[in-house]
């Protein structure tokens, strides 16, 4: 698509960089122990770090991540949502006050109490680097395709302008900082939701969406066609003329007949459309054409010229019963059931070659809204026991993984007691919770309401605000960059606190004095912000969404097996915390690298040749986790008594 | 050792207490979840039955986020009232004590 830059999106979003680095040189002051830099001096007001939580948890992957699945996937997207918000109930149940108790800095700190182990202070730390880079790569790319379509400027400088920000803010203040701009960020992002989503209440749904009058919606047309018996498709439109080798151009598509489509032209134009052999209707599609120079046609012409349409429409609203055009205002409840009686066009694509271009078809796939509110779009549930596997799986790394995330477990430390760990953990809760409602009305509104950008559903939610006026479109846009700001802080002073702290001073030995311990977190900081930066680059145009699940992945398999057995079962040894974080690490990463994504995304190959045949392993490698602790623990106990 | 907690605060005597507690809640609220993916993944099209204006899939999801809210704030009362009674008990025996000598 097209975008144009905004006066308005610059402004508020200079302003809002402004506020950030004030923020950070306010507090900069205050910063002059390790307690300070690592832990904000443990002061923070539990209400405060309950929505700065908000403001780490609620990252680029959930807010403009789940909003493009929900708006392309329908309520497969709001299970992220679900599974994400119900990964709290072990944090506030399990981890929470232990973790409060038990550490200083770091959640190395928490595993460690009890043991002085330099084995369980290199895991925990890798696996805190590991788990933090993963989690870092995915907002950086996600910094450069933000700014991108809303400012107009390449990919390596909105990596560059996060990377900067984020290093002033960390390096300055390092926790403190960090901890008020999550917390500005977190209370922000879920005001401006819900505005937007009371918008999309108000607005209704209609079958052509026009954005408020504002902006006409593409009708997409059908051409009535016969095929002859000797091969020949006759159109009720005589513009448009058909190859005579129309059935074996590339453009027919697949070989098991379930998907076919063909080139017209009409003028010096042409245009592909799907047949539709059911309706007796060629459908029109779009397309995105790249050349053998990497030059992208969008339908046929540059984007510039805006020929390539934005979607998401109803194709029959019934709303009491009845067949209407528009619904006029509804309230939360009835806008569910109005889409569950309805239809929904949602779009599905086809990558052909066609010469030395290749080409993506996006064509018409019109969904009953029952379908679409159940499980079963994105996630093949209910046919293979693989298939279901992996669902499970993905839902049990949701569950799990949140309460082991380092750079969550860290905000443990900047309340003062472990009543307020308890309390600011609710306060998420509730923020979070509410944040996820809205994600569904968000997602849907987007889907239904003539904005999508087939090419890149990540802008869902901006472009959603767009049709809701300028100054909307801004502030969510300034707040999704914040997003990333405030997430890639968060993750940089655990991975600060994880060289400095757990690997420097307590691994190595070396012993810093307080003042010193703060300059080498400052210096990690500035270290890990520069790779981040980098792999941000070199990471460009990928679709690394899948590390975030990565993340997720080795966190629950590494670190809660660590967590909740040093908590609950009084004979396990360092040894055994140990080798659990290590093989977590193995089996988790190992698993996903064999899976059948990794072979579609990252090697290009068959997925069915993929050794692993589920891409979430939490249903694997978290039992491992707990089975290497316990077996090693008893082994480790023999020898001790042995001894 | 140069670890230990970030900040000091008087002895926690309901830690006990809030541990049996939260796994108490961990575990009522691990079923209804687990409850809720095994449908997804065996039976997605019970799903799709109506409850209202909704389906199961949307007020199951939405009732999740809700039970999680209601499980926490009764969590917080319970605990508080813990920490509140055994800070009492704890005043009176160094009360007592006091009165002895």
């Amino acid at each position: 698509m097209n975008y144009q830059t905004s006066t308005w999106a610059i402004a508020i979003f200079l302003f809002f960089i402004g506020l950030v680095l004030w923020i950070a040189f306010y507090f900069a002051r205050r910063t002059r122990t390790a307690q300070g830099y690592f832990a904000a001096g443990g002061r923070i007001h539990w209400s405060v770090n309950g929505i700065a939580f908000a403001g780490d948890y609620l990252s680029a992957a959930s807010f403009l991540g789940i909003c493009g699945l929900i708006a392309t996937a329908g309520y497969d997207g709001f299970l992220y949502s679900i599974g994400y918000l119900a990964g709290w109930i072990v944090a506030l149940f399990v981890v929470a006050e232990p973790m409060k108790r038990l550490g200083r800095y770091t959640f190395t700190d928490a595993l460690d109490a009890r043991f002085n182990s330099r084995a369980i202070q290199l895991t925990a730390a890798i696996s805190t680097l590991v788990v933090s880079l993963f989690y870092l790569i995915p907002q950086m790319v996600g910094a450069g395709v933000l700014i991108t379509p809303l400012f107009g400027l390449p990919h390596y400088v909105g990596v560059i302008l996060v990377g900067t920000t984020v290093i002033i803010i960390v390096a300055t203040a390092g926790m403190t900082s960090t901890t008020y701009v999550q917390f500005l960020k977190g209370g922000l992002l879920i005001v401006f939701s819900l505005i937007l989503t009371v918008s999309v209440l108000t607005r209704g749904l209609s079958t052509s969406p026009d954005h408020g009058g504002e902006v006409p919606y593409h009708q997409f047309v059908t051409i009535p066609y016969q095929e002859r018996d000797d091969g020949t498709l006759v159109l009720e439109n005589s513009d448009y003329s058909v190859p005579a080798d129309w059935k074996t151009s590339p453009y027919y598509g697949r070989a098991d007949g379930t998907l076919h489509f063909v080139k017209l032209t009409r003028g010096d134009e042409t245009s592909v459309w799907r047949i539709n052999p059911e309706r007796g209707v060629l459908e029109e599609t779009q397309t995105v054409m790249t050349l053998p120079d990497g030059t992208k046609l969008y339908n046929g012409a540059p984007a510039s010229q805006g020929k390539f349409y934005a979607v998401g429409h109803m194709s029959e609203i019934i709303m009491d019963g009845k067949s209407v055009e528009r619904t006029g205002d509804l309230d939360p409840t009835a806008f569910l059931g109005v889409i569950l009686d309805s239809t929904v066009v949602t779009w599905g694509s086809e990558k052909i070659t066609d010469g030395d271009a290749k080409v993506t078809i996006y064509y018409q796939k019109p969904v009953a809204g029952s379908d679409l509110l159940r499980p079963g779009l994105k996630f093949k549930v209910g046919k293979s026991g693989w298939d279901n596997l992996n669902f499970i799986s993905l839902m049990l790394a949701l569950f799990l993984g949140t309460a082991a995330l380092p750079h969550i477990l860290i905000r443990y430390y900047t309340v003062p007691s472990p009543a307020a760990a308890r309390k600011s953990t609710i306060v998420a809760i509730a923020a979070i919770g509410f944040f996820y409602v809205l994600t569904l009305f968000m997602g849907l509104g987007a889907m239904t309401g003539g904005v999508l950008d087939l090419t890149d559903s990540n802008m869902a939610a901006p472009l959603l605000a767009k049709s809701f006026g300028v100054f909307l479109f801004a502030c969510i846009s300034a707040i999704a960059f914040a997003t990333v700001l405030g997430t890639v802080s968060g993750l940089i002073v655990a991975a600060s606190g994880a060289v400095a702290h757990d690997l420097a001073d307590r691994f190595l030995g070396l012993k810093l004095t307080d003042w010193r311990k703060v300059l080498a977190g400052k210096l990690a900081a500035v270290v890990v912000g520069v790779i981040a930066m980098v792999l941000g680059i070199i990471y460009q145009g990928m679709n690394v969404s899948y590390l975030v699940g990565w993340a997720f992945a080795v966190a629950a398999s590494a670190n809660l097996p660590a967590i909740v057995m040093l908590l609950f079962w009084r004979r396990t040894t360092a040894q055994g915390v140990a080798a659990a974080i290590v093989m977590g690490i193995i089996s988790s990463v190992g698993l996903i690298l064999l899976s059948p994504e990794m072979y579609r995304e990252l090697y290009g190959l068959d997925p069915h040749l993929a050794i692993v045949p589920i891409d979430s392993p939490a249903v694997f490698s978290v039992p491992l986790g707990f089975l290497t602790l316990i077996v090693v623990s008893l082994l480790t106990q023999r020898k001790q008594t042995a001894g | 050792m140069d670890h230990g907690p970030s900040t000091s605060w008087g002895k926690d005597r309901a830690s006990g207490y809030k541990t049996r507690l939260g796994l108490r809640m961990f575990a009522i609220y691990a079923v209804v979840y687990a409850a809720f993916v095994i449908v997804n993944a065996v039976r997605p099209e019970w799903m799709a039955t109506r409850v209202g204006q909704l389906n199961l899939a949307t007020a199951y999801g939405f009732g999740l986020i809700i039970f999680a809210l209601i499980l926490a704030l009764i969590y917080n009362g319970l605990s508080g009232r813990a920490e509140a009674q055994y800070a009492a008990m704890f005043e009176d025996e160094i009360t007592s004590a006091e009165d002895e000598e």
